[in-house]
């Protein structure tokens, strides 16, 4: 008898012949990464309307003129110094998140608490700053349906445009912010309850993770589309 | 990812803001670059930045191939409708005003 397998009874071991998974990805993970993807769309959405909308007008009001004030220090003079301060916010709490991700790799909770921790503060900081900037532009007659009185004639089709969407888009994003520290501060008080380090893997916190640089990555583009261009 | 890379990112990042810092309140108020050149430097670094923060921080870089193509590929329909948009932009541009 012989002992050749012949090649149809041959065990496939590749990645698409079933029995393993194709893309080495959990589950979750590749769900948060096709929800990310549907924000994605969500967020392009209302930054491309944004451009359609600046595109269509004649004037728009002009982002070094419309923030240059640090709130609670001065009150103009200053442009791109604020928002400055939260881009940079919001990217150092993303570098702590992959340090808390990298600290979930070698199961060490204690450094994992401690960037979580730190990347809550980052994205309530943030939020404060968020908070600080909505407030000034709101007292300078800046809200859904109204800007300042200083917009006269055709200028005004465009200053009420800009402070519509800048309130909607920046309030959609802050919102996705909000939702991250309260995500973020649930997966901080699990792995304090010590859920993960009986599970043996961190992987909760790689997928928070993924949420949170998402949530930086729309923010550099909403600095580019609103305070650069 | 290595703690020395995570940081090398970082300073990356901090690093294209600082230039985008640079043109805007520079190079475009003493006019040595156009307003025109200054947009089309900050698209293209908000994409490189854009690209780190996928890339690395969120790990895309390391995945399987047919796990980056699923993500990455779907985003042809956000160009496409870029593309849609800004036309509609400019024909409202010379038809509305």
């Amino acid at each position: 008898m012989s002992t050749t397998v012949s090649p149809l009874d041959r065990v496939k071991t590749g990645a698409w012949n079933g029995g393993k998974s194709p893309f080495d990805v959990e589950y979750g993970k590749i769900m948060m990464w096709f929800f990310l993807l549907s924000d994605a769309f969500t967020f392009s959405a209302f930054l491309i309307y944004y451009g359609a909308q600046r595109f269509s007008k004649l004037t728009w009001p002009d982002p070094d003129l419309v923030f240059q004030s640090i709130p609670g220090v001065a009150d103009h003079g200053y442009p791109l110094v604020f928002v400055g301060i939260m881009t940079f916010i919001l990217i150092m709490s993303s570098v702590t998140m992959v340090l808390a991700v990298e600290a979930g790799h070698r199961n060490a909770k204690k450094e994992v608490v401690n960037w979580m921790i730190w990347t809550i503060v980052g994205g309530l900081m943030f939020l404060g700053c968020q908070a600080l900037e909505w407030t000034h532009l709101h007292h300078e007659g800046y809200w859904w349906g109204s800007f300042p009185a200083s917009y006269t004639g055709v200028d005004t089709i465009g200053a009420l445009q800009f402070a519509n969407l800048f309130f909607t888009i920046t309030g959609f994003h802050g919102f996705h912010v909000f939702t991250g520290v309260l995500i973020n501060i649930i997966i901080l008080s699990m792995t304090l309850a010590g859920v993960f380090e009986k599970r043996g893997s961190y992987l909760m916190v790689e997928k928070v993770g993924l949420y949170w640089h998402f949530v930086d990555l729309v923010w550099v583009f909403v600095f580019t589309f609103f305070y650069l261009v | 990812m290595t703690k020395g890379k995570i940081w090398q990112v970082f300073f990356y990042l901090l690093g294209i803001t600082a230039l985008e810092f640079f043109i805007a309140l520079y190079l475009i108020p003493k006019g040595i670059v156009s307003h025109g050149v200054g947009n089309f430097a900050y698209i293209v670094l908000t994409l490189v930045k854009a690209f780190y923060i996928v890339a690395y921080f969120m790990h895309l870089k390391f995945e399987k191939f047919a796990f980056k193509t699923s993500i990455v590929v779907s985003l042809i329909f956000i160009i496409y409708f870029i593309i849609l948009m800004l036309t509609e932009g400019s024909y409202m541009h010379l038809h509305m005003n």
